[in-house]
Order: structure tokens, then sequence, then C-alpha cells
């Protein structure tokens, strides 16, 4: 369950290249602590809030590195709302993407964001489908979303440590079961190796395999 | 031999090319916004297209250990369609990202007052953004098409070391020279330039502020046309230094004045049975 740890301002800050960076980093925050006191004003279409340019900008600025942690920490001080989220991630670079998807548990109660992790999981980028994976989708994937979730780790190679609450969302999942055991034989089938990661899921289930 | 093509177009390419590629050499691209062939018909078509330069290619490319970059723009052909001009207005979202290193392909096709107003507006955006520019010298009536885009950009608010004039040849190269501008030459199996005439520019200006890229998209192309000329200049008695100064430290030179280019290939997260282009479920 191992998404990467959420990130304090502090421990950005100590891994920022210079005080360049740094100054930057407490400029952008600032500037998101302003917008969440500010009285909500849509941005135009295509004129963006000054918080929201250092968004877009934070790679170049802090080292891409440290871009999703800088990004996703901006967002929760902006104390962005659903529809800044969800403009920002269907505005956003591939890496805007995935800090939106990793702020949600932070920012959104209740399943209203639910649409973007299924965005990311329709994908084909693995880095977004790791951050989808995440404690919100934990939360708030409906069953068979989840499991073709945990599949599609399986099929595109992304480590399903990656996956929050596994045990517990998989333990006593039959159907997960059944579809585990199934991928597995396709793959045995065609004379291909069997993903370790599935053996071990499978094993969290709690569940036999079935023969069919 | 490390080698920077400044001008590509992947989304028209295959992961083989990407394989092919790294092999030859090829470690670092820019793909530069363009046409498709098929005309588009909405601001929205455009948006798909950016999301793409911005998101999915860069993740292919990185699965090959290539770093992929992008230039920004409404094209000068479609410049023309009133159907499509409105994506001017959308642009300094794009311009903002991390992954975009110039404003272009912008230039003259046909020569249009609406590719005059294009270009103009789109220099002036490379002003703002802090960017340099990628132009695109016209394939019809092209020594007149290079005059008038000297002028244009004279005019600008961007300075000429900041633009690449692109798809030179022996008849525009010296008043491009001249200009103060970077030197752009494509390469290509008919058309354009080929690698023995390359060389022969390349004797006969240097290799100071010259780029060559292999411009390869969904026509006859060829992405492996950058080793090509790097293997016809060293036959031809060039040194690697000036190899490499021409097919790499010159298009690191000219898009770093970006502050953007990250050459460093995060490593492919996943690489599914090594080498495949993941799928998403096959």
């Amino acid at each position: 369950m191992t998404q990467p740890p959420a990130r304090t301002r502090d421990h950005v800050a100590a891994a920022l290249p210079d005080d360049t960076a740094r100054a930057w980093f407490d400029e952008a925050l600032a500037d998101a602590a302003r917008a969440a006191k500010a009285p909500p004003t849509a941005p135009t279409s295509y004129i963006a809030h000054t918080w929201e340019l250092r968004f877009a900008a934070a790679g170049r600025h802090c080292g891409h590195d440290n871009a999703d942690a800088v990004r996703t920490l901006l967002l929760v001080e902006a104390r962005a709302g659903l529809d800044t989220l969800t403009r920002l991630y269907q505005h956003g670079s591939a890496a805007e993407r995935r800090a939106v998807l990793r702020a949600l548990p932070a920012l959104v109660e209740g399943p209203h964001a639910v649409h973007l992790v299924e965005d990311a999981l329709r994908t084909s980028d693995t880095r977004l489908v790791r951050a989808a994976v995440g404690p919100y989708a934990a939360a708030h994937l409906d069953p068979h979303a989840w499991r073709h979730a945990v599949l599609k780790c399986l099929f595109t190679g992304v480590p399903l440590d990656a996956v929050a609450r596994l045990a517990q969302r998989a333990a006593g999942d039959g159907e997960l079961a059944r579809m585990l055991t199934d991928y597995a034989a396709e793959r045995t089938a065609a004379g291909r190796d069997v993903p370790d990661d599935l053996g071990r899921v499978l094993t969290l289930t709690g569940e036999e395999p079935k023969e069919r | 031999m490390r080698i920077f093509d400044p001008h590509i177009h992947m989304t028209s390419r295959t992961t083989d090319d990407y394989e092919a590629m790294h092999a030859a050499g090829v470690r670092a691209v820019v793909e530069p916004s363009f046409w498709l062939g098929q005309p588009r018909t909405s601001p929205a078509s455009f948006f798909d297209y950016f999301d793409a330069l911005l998101g999915w290619e860069p993740f292919r490319a990185a699965q090959y250990g290539i770093a992929h970059h992008c230039t920004i723009a409404l094209n000068p052909k479609e410049a023309n369609n009133p159907r499509c001009t409105p994506v001017l207005d959308a642009l300094p979202r794009y311009l903002v990202k991390d992954g975009v290193v110039a404003v272009g392909e912008i230039g003259y096709d046909s020569m249009t007052p609406a590719e005059d107003t294009a270009l103009a507006a789109q220099l002036q955006l490379a002003a703002d953004h802090g960017l340099p520019a990628l132009v695109h010298t016209p394939h019809r009536d092209k020594l007149t098409g290079l005059h008038r885009t000297v002028d244009v950009v004279r005019e600008s608010n961007l300075p000429m070391e900041r633009v690449l004039l692109d798809h030179l040849n022996e008849t525009t190269v010296q008043h491009a020279k001249d200009s103060g501008c970077w030197l752009g030459f494509s390469v290509y199996p008919d058309t354009k330039m080929d690698e023995d005439r390359m060389v022969e520019i390349l004797r006969t200006y240097g290799t100071e502020k010259v780029l060559v890229n292999s411009a390869a998209d969904w026509g006859k192309s060829d992405p492996l046309k950058t080793r090509k000329v790097a293997d016809a200049m060293l036959a031809a008695g060039f040194g690697e230094d000036d190899v490499d100064q021409v097919l790499w430290r010159n298009p690191v030179a000219f898009y770093g004045l970006s502050g953007r280019l990250r050459l460093d290939v995060p490593e492919a997260e996943g690489l599914h049975e090594g080498n495949s282009i993941l799928r998403g479920g096959e």
C-alpha cells in the first residue's frame, strides 16, 4: 500500500535545489493561500489565476523530481474545489494530472471526483494509472471498476504496491479471484509468465483458485 | 554518438521508429505542432493534439529512452481556416507548460493576410512567454517567403537570436544566416535537403547555429536522417566534435533558450515485457 508518502512543505523545501527554487516555492504557496481566502472568482476560459500558472510551471522552477509534491501542496493550500480540480485535470499535462489525482484524498470528500480517477484509468499512461489507484480510488471506486483497475495494473506492469488498501478491498472478493485466475490461465495458455503480483493478490482475496 | 532531432512528428510514427532511433543514437526530440494531413475543423481538435504532445507522446518516447519536448502553435496552413483560428486564444494556457520549449511551427504557407496575422500574434506570444520560436519557411515561392518571414520577425518583439528558420536550402541559407536567426535544415528522402547537399552547406556556411532535422511525419520521410547526415559528415572529413555540435549542442542551445529543456529521461515505469509499448490491456 505504498503510494509515495505525502511530502510536507518542509520536506519539499529541503529537497529543492537552491534558494531561488525555495523562494519561488514560498511565493507560490502564498499565492495559493491568498486564492483560498479570496472570494471565488471564475477564471476566464483561458486566463488562469496566478497560483495556477505556478502549478503549471512547477517542474522547471522546482526540479521535475519535486514537481508532483509541489503541485499537490499548491492544490491543498489553495483548497481547490471540485470545479477547479476538474478544470486543472482536463487542461493539464500528464504531470499536472498526476498531481490532481494525488491531491484528491485531501480535498474531496465523497465520490464526486471519481470521474477523474476513471479518466486516468482509461489511459495507457502507467504514470497516470499508478496515481489513480491511490487512497481516493480505494475509498470510492465501485467494485467492478476497482477490480478492472487491479487487473489493468497487472496488464501494464504497474506494481500492485501502488494500489491503496489492496489487502482490505481484495479480502473476500470472489469475483476478483475469478478474474485473476482466468487471467493467469490466459497467460499460461499463451506460454507467457504469470506476473508475480498476481499470486500475491489472489492470496489476499482468501479465495481458492477455481477449476473451470 | 548522441543525436537530438529538433523537428520530428512522432505522433505519426510507430514504436519501431522509436526503437530504431534509439539504436541510431537519438536521445532527444522536439515535436512541433503542425497539420495532420486531414484538415481540422475546430479548436477542440487542436486541444486533443496538444494534450497528446504533453502527455501520451512523451510517455511513449520515454519507453525508448528518448526525451520528448514539443512546440505549440496554430500552424500556417490552418491559420487560413476561420473554424480553427479561435485556438489562438487558448494558446497561452499551453505555452506555460513545462514540456513546451518554443512557439511553433509558425510562419507562411501561402502568404495570405490571415497568415500575416497569425504569425505576428504568435511571435508576440513567444516574446510574452519567454519562449523562442520555430518558424517554418514556405515550400512554394520559397525565397520571397523567406524574405517576408525575416521582415516580419525583425518587426516583432522577439530578438532574431531567439528564432529558428526551418526548411532552409541552398537558395535561402545566405539571407537567413545574414538575419542572425538559427538555421534549420530538413533532410528528406526525395524533397527538401539530402545528406550530401547538407554536407556541402556545412562546408560553405560552417556549423555555427545550424540544426539538422528529419521532419519525419506521415509523408515519405525517414526518422533516421539525422544519423545519416552525421555519417555523411564524418565520411566527408568533419570531426566528431563538429557532428556533436550540429546534432546535439546546437539544438540544446536553441531550445535551451526556453529554460525548460530536460534531457535526463525519467526511467520508464512499468516497461511491459522489456520493450513493447504499453497498450493498457493489449
